[in-house]
């Protein structure tokens, strides 16, 4: 059984995926397929909460880069909330801060993306 | 004297590097590494067993040593497989990864930039990698 498991819910026009375990490449598939099929539903504003998820690797954030490709140009955005320390400096080692913000807390990420 | 070591072996099996990392929590802890260096570590440990596993092109075991000395952890993964040149491995980069079908490829450059040193060493008998934390 793989560790893992997500809630998506929406709020305020944004998307909020709770993940809950280990972000491998199981992990960034189920992560990346409902954000991608919310995209082409029209959605566009995307809050990913890894309060529950301690550890990544890096396959796992590859596939979510699959999530941000798809965002460009049409004025979306994807971000991270509740990072743990090394989930954070994993993203910046891999440029993914780059191009997704992160907030402290889910009501901040809401917030800002709702705008 | 030899330095106390910890060994472990781990089969190519979907999400064993989740049993190196607990034990790198026990050893660190046992030698008062703090919580940020022991998530390094962990998460440099993960990415060295997911290339063991993945570019090894072998179904044998992995070996991890985790070998303590007083100030620094050594660890060392090494597998049976065919090897790689590490010094050929492009440095990746997220604006060219993104629209390029090979969003991966970074376990490397994680691996350098979580520990204190990372080395590999390929020969006829597989590759190991050895990495190092000091506390």
């Amino acid at each position: 059984m793989p560790d893992f498991d997500m809630k998506i819910k929406e709020e305020s026009d944004v998307i909020v995926v709770t993940t809950n375990g280990y972000l491998n490449n199981y992990g960034g598939e189920q992560v990346a397929s409902v954000c991608l099929q919310k995209i082409s539903e029209g959605k566009r504003k995307f809050l990913v909460n890894v309060e529950n998820t301690a550890m990544v690797n890096s396959i796992g954030v590859s596939i979510i880069i699959e999530v941000i490709e798809e965002l460009q140009g049409t004025g979306g955005k994807i971000a991270f909330c509740h990072t743990a320390p090394i989930v954070e400096k994993t993203f910046n080692i891999m440029g993914v801060s780059k191009y997704a913000k992160i907030y402290a807390t889910e009501e901040d990420g809401i917030a800002e993306l709702s705008l | 004297m030899t330095n106390p070591t910890v060994e472990l072996t781990l089969p190519v099996m979907e999400d064993m590097e989740l049993a190196a990392t607990k034990t790198a929590e026990v050893v660190a802890k046992r030698m008062g590494l703090d919580e940020m260096k022991t998530a390094e570590i962990s998460m440099a440990l993960i990415e060295a067993c997911i290339n063991a596993f993945e570019h090894s092109k072998t179904k044998d075991n992995i070996f991890i040593h985790y070998i303590i000395e007083e100030e620094t952890l050594v660890i060392k993964v090494g597998d049976r497989g065919i090897g790689f040149d590490s010094e050929v491995v492009a440095i990746p980069n997220i604006d060219e990864k993104i629209n390029s079908s090979n969003k991966r490829g970074w376990g490397l450059q994680l691996m350098k930039e979580l520990m204190d040193t990372v080395e590999f060493e390929t020969t006829a008998d597989g590759t190991t990698v050895t990495m190092t934390k000091t506390k």
